[in-house]
């Protein structure tokens, strides 16, 4: 199975700028592939383009070789997760996930084997009888799973899945997202506005900037090797400081776990005017001569030796900051 | 008392002011609901039981009966349909005109319902605009039984419409998407999807739609000629038995029309608790 986005734009309005605009990207066999933006970035645009939900201006979308972007949503058979469940209040839990079973005409006896087998899948065995608003919300959207899934999607959907849960229930149910996909070998595409959630969960990485994509690749690669000022501080925390090298104006990016510090030493002289402890490591603000301020991590032990205190003279040393010639305004 | 709810105190209102404000609005409802809606079951049993069915079930107040009850069966189940499909369309749909049609719903609410049936005398009245195509064909519609369905169609469109519309939009779409992806078509949608999420807003709107059809008197007495026992509907009966110093008669059928308000009262709220439990 293999999904493809070739030059894809969508508009709303036709004077405006377009919400999507010439996006490309593959979605492969097994595996999450996450389109990750900010809000207004296009990227439940692209989904809902994908599942049907809306209709491309512009560009094909390919599923097996297939051209499927003429196709009404219920042709495409694509598994579509919402951010508020959408579950189907008036009915039972055991009937939300029938439901896809019915439209498509499956015996009773069948369909009752198949709902008690995803029953088990989400683990939520003996809750058919309950209907949506006795859930809590991460019990809703694994309901929302079984429900995507019943007729067995060759694609998932995910749109911002964790997105209307707490914290901790979104942490306890990404990891759940995760052994799901490897157990039932599930292939998808989710969107989210959080790098953490796309870090964690996907084999593929899709940035998307202002209705464009702005880089394609796993999420080792998007996080080491950024293509623009944007990813670099999009994906994963990072300074973004304006410089020049060699004579041209530049953009420098340098993530806090990355900058040394020292009483004495290389590196420009700046001031402490933070400390935050984290547990396991401490984050300092440092101010430097230029007035722009820097974010460092560094590990516990480093920063109970160097017994830093706010208004501290400190060595800072950047390492090897990510250059780019660019205009490029945060 | 006073010392650990100081609150409650400056909030309350000596006693003899709460006395008064009270009695003001009971001798006010009073005044004007109660006395009215009594009189009228008084004046119809005035001559007993006896008298009360004999003036109901006359000839020419039964067809009155019938005719009523013929019109609101007709024009509401035309309501429901057209009320929802606009509502439909105008929650799920962008197109042009939209904020036109939503203007235009409320029109009936708007003009006049003497100008209401005025309209249809003007389009299907001997000398209007259809009046001569219909002639030629032999079909009557104004002062006969389809131009008083007409009027009150019109009369009552808004109420279906305007209950279900609101309730649509603020429910979203959400889990009418869902149903799309995963294969259902329109009308398993509609009516498996949609139509339990806004049943009670609809019920609600049926309700009043049916009682403005069967009360409505202005545009009706228009089309209607008055033609006794066969265009005479409920509160156009009402009027002639008065003027006719049958005031048992008239008094009898307005008990009819009065259970009907006290009926549709009883429905509405009972719809309204239904609602609120359903919601918790």
């Amino acid at each position: 199975m293999k999904l493809e986005v070739e030059k894809v734009t969508k508009r709303f309005t036709v004077k405006g700028t377009p919400a999507v605009f010439d996006a490309s990207f593959v979605a492969a066999e097994g595996g999450i592939t996450t389109l990750l933006g900010p809000s207004g970035s296009g990227k439940t645009t692209l989904l809902r383009l994908v599942a049907g939900l809306e209709r491309a201006d512009e560009g094909r979308i390919l599923f097996d070789g297939k051209d499927i972007s003429r196709l009404p949503v219920h042709e495409r058979g694509l598994g579509f997760v919402f951010q508020g469940f959408a579950l189907f209040p008036h009915m039972t839990v055991r009937r939300n996930i029938s439901f896809p079973l019915e439209v498509k005409g499956v015996e009773p006896k069948t369909r009752d084997e198949r709902v008690d087998e995803l029953l088990s899948l989400v683990q939520l065995e003996g809750y058919g009888e309950r209907y949506p608003r006795q859930l809590s919300g991460g019990q809703r959207q694994r309901v929302g799973f079984a429900r995507a899934l019943a007729s067995r999607p060759p694609v998932l959907l995910l749109d911002e899945p964790f997105g209307a849960l707490d914290t901790q229930v979104r942490v306890e149910l990404r990891r759940w997202v995760a052994e799901l996909h490897t157990k039932a070998n599930l292939t998808s595409v989710m969107v989210t506005h959080d790098q953490e959630e796309a870090l964690e969960l996907s084999q593929r990485i899709v940035v998307l900037d202002r209705g464009k994509v702005v880089q394609v690749g796993t999420p080792r690669e998007v996080y080491d090797a950024p293509k623009s000022s944007f990813v670099a501080s999009f994906v994963g925390s990072a300074n973004v400081l304006s410089g020049t090298v060699d004579g041209n104006k530049a953009t420098l990016v340098v993530r806090p776990h990355e900058v040394r510090l020292a009483r004495k030493g290389r590196g420009s002289v700046g001031t402490v005017i933070r400390i935050v402890s984290l547990g396991a490591s401490v984050k300092l603000q440092v101010t430097l001569p230029s007035n722009q301020q820097v974010t460092v991590q560094i590990p516990r032990g480093e920063a109970d030796t160097l017994a830093l205190k706010v208004g501290d003279r400190v060595a800072v040393e950047l390492g090897t900051p990510k250059v780019f010639f660019e205009d490029y305004a945060i | 008392m006073a010392s650990g709810h100081p609150q409650v105190v400056t909030l309350t209102e000596p006693r003899p002011v709460r006395w008064a404000v009270i009695a003001v609005g009971l001798l006010f409802l009073a005044l004007f609901v109660v006395l009215p809606v009594v009189s009228v079951f008084v004046q119809a049993f005035e001559e007993g039981v006896d008298g009360y069915l004999a003036a109901i079930t006359r000839d020419e107040t039964w067809s009155a009966i019938k005719l009523t009850l013929l019109t609101a069966a007709i024009a509401v189940p035309l309501n429901v349909i057209f009320g929802v499909a606009a509502a439909w369309l105008i929650s799920k749909y962008k197109f042009p005109g939209k904020n036109l049609l939503i203007t235009v719903i409320d029109l009936p609410f708007s003009v006049s319902p003497v100008i209401s049936g005025l309209i249809f005398v003007l389009l299907f009245g001997a000398r209007g605009v259809l009046g001569g195509w219909l002639g030629e064909h032999d079909i009557q519609v104004i002062f006969a039984v389809p131009g008083i369905v007409l009027a009150t169609v019109f009369v009552t469109f808004p109420f279906v419409a305007r209950e279900v519309l609101p309730l649509m939009q603020d429910l979203g779409n959400d889990e009418e998407e869902a149903a799309l992806t995963l294969g259902a078509g329109g009308w398993r949608i509609f009516f498996q999807v949609t139509l339990p999420k806004i049943k009670w807003g609809l019920l609600y709107g049926i309700i009043l739609c049916n009682a403005r059809a069967m009360g409505e008197f202005g545009a009706v007495s228009v089309v209607s000629g008055h033609i006794r026992g066969e265009t005479n509907t409920m509160p156009l009966q009402v009027e002639i038995l008065y003027n006719e110093y049958d005031f048992v008669g008239a008094f009898a059928v307005a008990s009819l029309l009065a259970l009907l308000a006290m009926v549709t009262l009883v429905l509405k709220k009972g719809i309204e608790l239904l609602q609120m439990r359903a919601r918790s």
